[in-house]
């Protein structure tokens, strides 16, 4: 069935979202930065240009913590970037580490921030330092095109060091589908690293996006069961591995996962991914393009906030996005393969895999490295030949570290505080949290910044209770975006106004369900009030093994949301 | 004897003395009086031939004055008066207003000139100092002259410029009717000594008296049309002003702390126009006075001279009366007497004056009094030695047409660390320490005619200023943006963009109005080569030469010592290069520009 067309790339850009415009005209997203970066008179690049910037990996930020001050001084706000690195999977050797180690130290601001889709970000870019980082990045062999902007994202993958032949079998694909959709713009090339123009050439840039690319952006996440440390259901197109041993034997496919939602807009809701189908290795970058043409081409180009394609396929019907997508594909879909997870964690120190090659799972507390961490892993870094592998829960993986070198690393550890005796909650070991302020220009609370006091607290109730020992996933972000992805943690926050947060619980250990909304715009005091019962119910009630998120169902403290449905927006609170 | 009745000697025609002397009768005596101002206003009117307006029967006397900030300007007028009271034709005139050729013919000359920069003239006297210099200059042996330097006994050429015209006169014949004084910057003592010694001086060798006005009981006035309905406000009559805001234009991480202080001028009656300065008399920091007490062991309630106040309490007047930190030459050499200390004389010896120059650069009072302890002194003895306590000038940097009760200053605290010290700026610490949101801060106008808008607001403007020499700009473009204006061109300096872009958010919005045409920004330290606004004017030689040729005005405002010297090599070469002339033709036009007052500076 065809549906209405009067919100698609189909309708001339007047009828569209302004932005489309600004994309359409961008001139393959070159427009206003050359000229923006050399403006003397402003730390920002004016006007459009930081749309298209985003497709350059650079986001325009001001330090919040400064912008009233500044305005009293009758200064403009403390414009400052933030870049983030295209790094399908995670990966990056020790020579690697070492360079943007230099460039957050030289360039940004002394420290690198693990995201939770397994890439660095640097924070506090000066604008006259922009093009120096960006060269600095691309002479270690990484680049950040198409790391933000309406095009496909970093694309997730399992870090699995212990399983090295499947990952050996599933990284090279997560950088195929990677580099298969990278805008092909040459505008990049000439901006950052002084390519010169080719004259004319211009018209062909996109053949996969055309002019005005995806009308918002699109995430991608290999994922080996049973361990969802990437989340993939909270991604537009998850790849499932199905494994037979080592041997990768093809993907379950799952579309239409999504967390962003806006406040007192009900028509805005996070999702998970619906499975669809099964593909083999061969057939995923046909897959993934076909899906990112489907979206490209019927995604919702007049609202951005109904833009991701879990709109796209709610509005239209999955029955009808499968066919359109083997329509596409010129093949059908094969049949979803049984697959079960039972964690959306990281295995936190040491394991060692059967080739005889160490790994350590580094906690990293909500992905900042900086201090004397940064100092550790510059040292490790030198000492390593293995590689690094970031995780989708903000944490570093030092992979494939060999027998001869296992000792040095481990007192390199012991020494900065950093080996398996590191005292942490497990509370902590399973929490996350988004960058926020000061950085975030869409933050409404702290988060990165709180949460570490918030654990403490609700350690001493955990401990109070008894249940130091066991193991809940917390996230919280610092608005309704969900960076985080809290939505699908069994404690989940997201901020409202200063020191106020949604809270919500209910959500799977392992993401595979949605949590509910308990309580809204809350402070510390009510949130602490309203966990402290709970955790007491659950320390007496809890069934063996039970996860946190399922006895605030199964007792009746929360109702379940259906994965796939809109979550209602006020919720009922308890019960 | 009547208001009304004058005797006349001369130099009016007869008819004209009886015109005059009819027109005299019929009037009250408030009109008299005011058109006895309104003929003092007209003969200072600049231009004027003095020599031949005074067709001379005895010899008039010509008083030229080289001064920046006025204060010679003033002695110069004050001397003029009294001289008239005196019987003396005398005429106070500018050097920039004096016409070389005309100096010849001049019998009686007295020469009043402060000194600025490293020994330079002031801006406005330079043409007349280089054409006496020069090999044009005539032989004065008719000439009869006397030199008053204004200056400052903590710069190294102390009262140079005076010096330098001293000496000239006397090499071109002239012959000297009283000793050249030089006065620190508590002049007024000295000067008014001076004054009176050159009239009595050349009154004795008057022949008769040229004009004899008797205008007494009433004492004379300034003009009608300029008196003020309020109470006078000036250096001496300050008017205490209300700080209504406060803040530090430094972004944070800067190393500089330069402070925006809005002040209200509401009730004062003063008025000021962009390019004229506020005066701010300060107070020192109590901290320093105690210290300075305690170390010499004094009694903070001695009572001592304070100036015009009479005997006060000695901490009191130390507070309000005396400069307690500046280090001076006067202070070291009695100070090396009364602590009969040798290193201390031979310090002050004057074939030692470089070492002293070294000794005194990062100095204070209390850094001698402390290495060099003495017992027994009381407190007038100190204030003997000490200087009256110096008002500071800050460019206004508001329009008082767009903030009619106010005024704006920007203020670089001065804070450095010498020999084990942090030291602070007497009056930028007080304005910005010591003083805050609704505290009052004693203030006047002063007046630079010397740093003036173009008449005309379609005449365009290049505007150079660096670190707080961009604040008069601020107020020239707020003044210009209410109306329509022709282009200007603002060229700003200062150290890093992030933390030291002064004014960042109005220059962006007078940009994105349009009101400010072009602005071009130097921060030196954000690259390994320093950058500075000289670098970007030659950046833009092209086009700053052409706005030249279409007839801007261009402005110097900030740092004496490097950015006026840099700014002026930069537009010499400029002219240079682009009009393809050598560098003294080049010099020439930059001279002509400064003479038709289209390149003025306000440096300090
Ligand atoms: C760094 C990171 C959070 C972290 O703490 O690790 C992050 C940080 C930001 N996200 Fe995010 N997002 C990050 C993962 C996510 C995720 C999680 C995921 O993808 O698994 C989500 C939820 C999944 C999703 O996309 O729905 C997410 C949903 C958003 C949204 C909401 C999108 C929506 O559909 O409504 C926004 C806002 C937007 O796009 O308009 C957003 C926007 C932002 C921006 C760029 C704010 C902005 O647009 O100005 C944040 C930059 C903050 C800063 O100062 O660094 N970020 N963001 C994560 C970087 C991922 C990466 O490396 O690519
Ligand atoms: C016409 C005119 C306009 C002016 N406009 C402004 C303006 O708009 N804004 C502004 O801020 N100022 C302006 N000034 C300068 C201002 O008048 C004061 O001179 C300045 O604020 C310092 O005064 P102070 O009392 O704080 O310092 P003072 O107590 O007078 O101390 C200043 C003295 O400290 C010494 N000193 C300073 N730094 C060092 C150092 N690093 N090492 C050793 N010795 C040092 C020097 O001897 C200097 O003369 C202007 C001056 C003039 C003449
Ligand atoms: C930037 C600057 C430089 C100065 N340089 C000297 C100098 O070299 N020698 C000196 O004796 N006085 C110097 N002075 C002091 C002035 O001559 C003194 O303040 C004088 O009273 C000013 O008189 P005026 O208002 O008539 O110009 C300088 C003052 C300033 C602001
Ligand atoms: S969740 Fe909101 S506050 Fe946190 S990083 Fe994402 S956009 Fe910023």
């Amino acid at each position: 069935m065809d549906r209405d067309r009067d919100r698609d790339l189909s309708q001339p850009l007047e009828r569209l979202n302004p932005a489309e415009t600004v994309k359409a005209l961008s001139d393959y997203l070159r427009d206003g930065i050359a000229e923006g970066l050399s403006d003397p008179l402003t730390g920002a690049i004016p006007g459009d240009a930081p749309q298209i910037l985003k497709f350059h990996g650079i986001y325009q930020q001001d330090d919040r913590d400064l912008r009233d001050e500044r305005r009293h001084q009758k200064l403009e706000p403390g414009f400052e970037f933030m870049v983030r690195l295209r790094l399908p999977g995670g990966v990056c050797q020790p020579w690697q580490w070492l360079k943007l180690d230099a460039v957050a130290r030289r360039h940004a601001n002394a420290t690198l921030r693990l995201t939770t889709r397994q890439t660095f970000q640097f924070h506090g870019i000066l604008k006259g330092n922009l093009k120096p980082a960006i060269q600095a990045i691309n002479a270690a062999m990484i680049d950040t095109l198409g790391a933000c902007g309406d095009d496909n994202r970093g694309v997730l993958c399992s870090p699995i060091p212990e399983r090295s032949a499947l990952h050996a079998a599933m990284f090279p694909l997560t950088k195929r589908v990677s580099e298969h959709l990278m805008p092909q713009t040459r505008a990049y090339h000439e901006i950052w690293l002084d390519e010169t123009p080719v004259a004319g050439g211009i018209h062909a840039e996109e053949p996969i996006y055309g002019r005005t690319y995806l009308p918002r952006k699109f995430k991608i996440a290999f994922v080996v069961p049973p361990d969802n440390d990437v989340d993939v259901f909270a991604n537009d197109l998850g790849f499932i591995a199905s494994a037979e041993g080592d041997t990768l034997a093809g993907f379950t496919v799952c579309v239409g996962g999504g967390m962003g939602r806006t406040d007192n807009e009900p028509a805005t809701y996070p999702r998970l991914a619906d499975v669809i189908g099964f593909c083999t290795p061969d057939q995923v970058v046909a897959v993934a393009e076909q899906v990112v043409t489907l979206q490209r081409d019927f995604g919702d180009r007049v609202e951005r906030k109904h833009a991701r394609m879990k709109y796209t396929i709610d509005d239209r019907g999955l029955d009808w996005f499968k066919q359109e997508l083997e329509r596409r594909l010129g093949w059908r879909l094969g049949e979803a393969r049984p697959f079960a997870f039972t964690s959306n964690g990281d295995r936190l120190g040491w394991l060692e895999g059967p080739d005889g090659l160490s790994h350590y799972t580094l906690f990293v507390e909500n992905g900042r490295v900086k201090g004397e961490m940064m100092e550790a892993l510059r040292a490790i870094a030198g000492l390593h030949d293995g590689e690094f592998r970031l995780t989708a829960n903000q944490n570093l993986i030092i992979a494939n570290i060999a027998p001869n070198r296992r000792a040095d690393i481990a007192a390199v550890l012991d020494a900065y505080g950093l080996g398996e005796t590191r005292p942490l909650s497990l509370l902590r070991r399973n929490a996350m949290a988004c960058v926020a302020l000061p950085t975030c220009g869409l933050a409404m609370a702290e988060s990165e910044r709180y949460l570490p006091d918030l654990l403490t607290k609700l350690d001493a109730i955990l401990t109070e209770c008894g249940l130091g020992d066991t193991p809940i996933i917390t996230r919280m972000s610092g608005c309704p975006n969900g960076c985080s992805r809290p939505y699908i943690a069994e404690i989940g926050f997201s901020g409202r106004a200063p020191g106020h947060y949604n809270l919500y619980l209910g959500g799977g250990f392992h993401g595979q369900r949605l949590a509910r909304l308990y309580l809204e715009n809350v402070g510390e005091d009510r949130i602490l009030d309203a966990l402290t019962p709970l955790f007491r119910a659950y320390a007496a009630e809890r069934q063996v093994d039970e996860h946190f998120g399922d006895f605030l169902l199964r007792a009746g403290h929360v109702r379940e949301v259906l994965s796939g449905t809109p979550s209602p927006e006020i919720g009922r609170g308890p019960g | 004897m009547t208001a009304n009745q004058i005797t006349f000697a001369t130099p009016l025609t007869l008819e004209h003395a009886r015109q005059l002397e009819e027109l005299l009768r019929t009037l009250s005596p408030e009109e008299a009086l005011w058109i006895s101002g309104y003929l003092a206003g007209f003969t200072r009117q600049p231009a004027v031939s003095v020599v031949a307006a005074a067709v001379a029967a005895t010899p008039p006397l010509l008083i030229l004055y080289g001064s920046e900030t006025g204060h010679a300007a003033a002695l110069a007028k004050r001397m003029e008066e009294q001289a008239v009271a005196r019987g003396l034709a005398a005429h106070a005139v500018d050097m920039a207003e004096f016409r070389p050729q005309e100096l010849k013919e001049v019998r009686q000359l007295a020469l009043l000139t402060s000194t600025y920069g490293e020994g330079d003239p002031p801006d406005s006297a330079a043409g007349f100092y280089e054409f006496l210099h020069g090999r044009k200059a005539p032989r004065l042996e008719q000439t009869r002259f006397a030199v008053l330097g204004l200056g400052d006994s903590t710069y190294e050429r102390f009262c140079q410029t005076a010096k330098d015209f001293d000496q000239r006169l006397e090499e071109l014949g002239a012959r000297r009717v009283q000793d050249r004084a030089d006065c620190d910057v508590d002049y007024e003592a000295p000067a008014a000594a001076w004054i009176d010694a050159v009239l009595t001086g050349f009154a004795g060798e008057a022949a008769t008296p040229a004009i004899v006005v008797t205008p007494a009981p009433v004492e004379r006035v300034a003009p009608v049309a300029r008196v003020a309905p309020v109470a006078r406000v000036d250096r001496k009559h300050p008017f205490p002003a209300v700080i209504l805001d406060s803040l530090v234009l430094n972004g944070r991480g800067s190393d500089k702390i330069t402070r925006h202080v809005e002040l209200s001028l509401a009730g004062s009656g003063l008025t000021y126009v962009p390019g004229d300065s506020l005066g701010v008399l300060p107070e020192n920091d109590p901290d320093a006075v105690a210290e300075l007490i305690e170390t010499l062991g004094l009694s903070a309630s001695e009572r001592v001279p304070g100036g015009d106040v009479g005997d006060i309490p000695l901490a009191e007047a130390l507070a309000r009366a005396y400069e307690v930190t500046t280090l001076t030459p006067r202070f070291i050499e009695h100070y090396a007497e009364i602590a009969q200390s040798d290193p201390l004389r031979r310090l002050a010896r004057p074939e030692n004056r470089a070492e002293l120059r070294a000794y005194q650069a990062d100095r204070q009072i209390i850094d001698v009094v402390s290495e060099f302890p003495i017992a027994g002194l009381d407190g007038k003895t100190l204030v003997g030695m000490l200087r009256k306590l110096q008002p500071r000038l800050y460019s206004l940097a508001s329009s008082q047409t767009a903030f009619p009760d106010e005024a704006h200053l920007t203020v670089a605290v001065v804070r450095y660390p010498s020999h084990a010290r942090l030291r602070k700026g007497v009056a930028s610490a007080y304005l910005s320490e010591r003083r805050g949101i609704d505290d009052t801060v004693p203030v006047y106008v002063e007046r630079n005619k010397n740093f003036r808008l173009p008449a005309d607001p379609a005449t365009p403007i290049i505007m150079i200023g660096a670190g707080t020499g961009v604040a008069p700009f601020r107020a020239f473009m707020q003044e210009r943006a209410l109306g329509s204006c022709g282009p200007s061109w603002l060229f700003f300096g200062d150290r890093h963009f992030r933390t030291d872009f002064l004014y960042q958010l109005e220059w962006q919005r007078l940009l994105r109005d349009g009101a400010l045409s072009r602005m071009d920004v130097a921060f030196s330290r954000d690259q390994a080569d320093k950058m500075y606004v000289q670098h970007r004017l030659r950046e833009h030689a092209r086009e700053v030469y052409a706005w030249l040729q279409d007839g801007a005005h261009v402005y110097v405002c900030g740092d004496a010592s490097r950015l006026a010297p840099d700014v002026h090599a930069a537009l010499v070469d400029i002219v240079a290069d682009q009009g393809k002339l050598d560098h003294a033709q080049a010099e020439d036009v930059i001279k002509r520009l400064h003479q038709d007052k289209r390149y003025q500076r306000d440096v300090y």
